[in-house]
């Protein structure tokens, strides 16, 4: 799950990692009242889970009452990458000296936590050129290491001393609240030596949530997508027109890349889990029926241990119980496929010896 | 080295060659109990399973003890597959490696990652080889079952599949058997960020075994994992026919397609790096899966040759 930046720095706020005075807002009226709060200038920050947020034009500086109104409409109107702006984060605009790149995250390749840092904040990591990167135990960067990261840096004094009690913070909320990843970048540091977060970037281990029902208020994934994962499947919405159903992850992967090939668009991307019965076939189906561009659905199952009778029988009763109206084509692979077929046979379902033909019929239909 | 084939099938004068004892933890459960059945069906050797509060019922034949200690104890295994929800994932591996099992199949998916991290440390101390978690299993053809996986995909050979997803794992070694390349192993990496045992650790259990001729790799967007191999390749100069599969060439960035795996962050994880890396390994890699036997049969020629 990833957190908004004001969620992130609420988690900031929490762990003693200090972050500026803020105000968060969903209308021009609390835009009003923050800036009563915080005076000029003050930071508007759209909040997106989208990255890329200084160059899609989404934050901007306030500097005087007159600004608020204009800045809050043109805010407001943006959509970037499909991600639409409602709330926005006001904070105190924090005079500094200079900035730094800290983030802690689980590293898959190495299967550790790793920590990175650099003197050069404010930009994306991935261009920096100058970095310190230190793998690290179980339980995050010790001391010692962040010791050592905070000389790399040329840090010294009261800002030396700082950054190691703000990494140690940001280590024991990446622990405490399983997070793949908290970044932040950049940190102020300031003429006084002390530190600020100005942005922050958290993301929760999802497997982790069941420890962590504090966190559940952050949790804003679309409604079709949330009520799949109630029914143990994952659900993707996509572009497209043809909906996309299979059993097992790679495999439904696998059906949208050889859909692309063909030149079909897929509408989503649902793995009903390695254990399709005529019960989640049948939700399945139930899910992809309120999808309202959906003009065909691929179903591409690969059976064995289920028996492909048995969902041959939750496709015609979807039909029968007005559930869908869009053809299906389906490869059926596995026990049962014959009388698979038969049942089918006469519905507005084909079922399809191998993947590639069923794809080729289906981006036929949707013309 | 761990051995795999020794742990899984042991050698020909040993007295149990090819019938090696195997604990089912969580066999009671609805999921355990329908696999622990087909396995058995298969040919697998259960001897064991584990159940709090269910020790001394019996399943399938099968005696259920209160927990690994016992049915070690009593049979003398030293594998074990766990079918326990992801919640106790953790404490399950930890009871399972601290009485003597040295190979895990870890087949729950969604376990949390800091559990993973303190398994595989588990793991390393006990130097024992978890598979997985969320991995369809591992088969040797007419050997071994030791999974979710149907039997009929599957079909004795010389052919090594590893997968970072089930279903394709199937597919693939389906598609494998009727073009008639069989499999000397089938054995899932698992679909999580972590592999307890990597792919790259996979792949040295068999490159020099001379009963495998070739290798099919099939993998999947996010991580590293199948660059980590190329690289492997490539600096160990391994020369026998390879085939890879990369599913999810069109999956949108950012988004956790499916497993807990794949998933692209920037272009960490993108299909292109996977199949650039591949390229330079020479290792070929098919667009579909039923490309998969004809480029291997190429390969196969060219390495005849």
């Amino acid at each position: 799950m990833r957190l908004l930046e004001y969620q992130a720095k609420s988690l900031f706020d929490e762990y003693g990692i200090t972050i500026p005075k803020r105000y968060i807002a969903n209308n021009f009226d609390a835009i009003k009242k923050g800036a009563e709060e915080l005076g000029f200038p003050l930071v508007l920050k759209a909040q997106l889970k989208v990255g890329g947020r200084g160059k899609a034009g989404v934050i901007k500086i306030c500097k005087k009452p007159e600004e608020l109104k204009i800045l809050y409409d043109d805010l407001t109107s943006k959509t970037v990458q499909g991600e639409k702006v409602k709330t926005l984060l006001m904070e105190e605009f924090a005079e500094h000296t200079n900035e730094l790149y800290l983030s802690i995250y689980l590293n898959r390749s190495k299967r550790c936590y790793s920590i990175i840092a650099s003197a050069e904040g404010g930009i994306e990591i991935e261009n920096v050129g100058d970095k310190i990167i230190l793998d690290t135990g179980i339980d995050g960067p010790t001391e010692k290491d962040l010791e050592y990261i905070a000389s790399e840096l040329t840090l010294n004094g009261n800002s030396k001393k700082n950054f190691i009690e703000f990494a140690s913070r940001l280590t024991n909320l990446v622990v405490k609240k399983e997070a793949e990843l908290a970044e932040i970048n950049p940190i102020a540091v300031r003429n006084d030596g002390t530190l600020l977060a100005l942005d922050g970037k958290v993301i929760i281990d999802d497997n982790a949530m069941f420890r962590h029902e504090e966190m559940n208020k952050y949790e804003d994934i679309a409604t079709l997508e949330a009520e799949a994962k109630k029914s143990g499947f994952s659900l993707i919405e996509l572009d497209g027109n043809i909906a996309v159903i299979g059993n097992g992850a790679g495999l439904v992967m696998s059906t949208l890349d050889i859909l692309n090939d063909h030149g079909g668009k897929p509408a989503c991307f649902l793995d009903v889990g390695g254990r399709a019965t005529t019960e989640s076939v049948l939700t399945a189906l139930t899910l992809i029926s309120r999808i309202s561009k959906v003009e065909a659905i691929l179903v591409n199952l690969f059976g064995g241990i289920v028996r492909t009778s048995v969902v041959a029988q939750a496709i015609i009763y979807a039909y029968k119980n007005n559930i869908i109206h869009v053809p299906i084509f389906a490869r059926i692979s596995g026990a049962e496929s014959d009388k698979a077929k038969e049942i089918l046979n006469g519905s507005t379902a084909k079922v399809f010896h191998s993947v590639e033909e069923s794809i080729v019929s289906a981006v036929k239909s949707v013309g | 080295m761990f051995d795999l084939f020794d742990i899984l099938q042991g050698k020909e004068n040993d007295r149990d060659y090819k019938k090696k004892a195997v604990i089912v933890q969580g066999i009671t459960g609805k999921f355990g109990m329908f696999h622990t059945k087909l396995m058995m069906q298969y040919g697998s050797n259960i001897v064991a399973g584990v159940t709090p509060g269910k020790g001394g019922q019996q399943f399938n034949g099968v005696p259920v003890y209160d927990n690994v200690a016992e049915a070690v104890k009593n049979t003398g295994a030293k594998i074990s597959i766990v079918f326990v929800p992801a919640p106790f994932f953790l404490d399950a591996t930890k009871e399972a490696l601290d009485n003597g099992i040295s190979l895990l199949v870890a087949i729950p998916e969604h376990i949390p990652i800091r559990d993973s991290l303190k398994c595989l440390e588990i793991a390393r101390t006990k130097k024992a080889t978890i598979i997985g978690p969320n991995t369809p299993g591992i088969i040797i053809p007419n050997v071994i079952k030791l999974g979710i996986m149907p039997a009929e995909p599957f079909q004795s050979g010389s052919v090594v599949v590893f997968s970072r997803s089930g279903t394709l794992m199937y597919e693939v070694s389906h598609i494998l058997s009727t073009s008639g390349y069989g499999q000397r192993i089938s054995l899932g990496i698992g679909g999580d960020p972590i592999n307890y045992t990597s792919l790259i650790e996979c792949f040295d259990m068999i490159k020099d075994r001379p009963d495998v001729n070739s290798v099919v790799v099939v993998g999947e967007i996010g991580g590293d994992a199948e660059e980590q191999l190329a690289e492997h390749i490539i600096s160990t100069g391994f020369n026998k026919p390879m085939v890879a599969y990369i599913a999810g060439r069109s999956a949108p960035k950012e988004k956790r397609m499916g497993h807990a795996g794949a998933i692209i962050y920037g272009s960490f994880g993108s299909a292109e790096s996977k199949v650039n890396m591949f390229a330079k390994a020479n290792v070929v890699v098919a667009n579909r899966p039923a490309e998969i036997p004809i480029l291997l049969a190429k390969k196969l020629k060219e390495k005849s040759r």
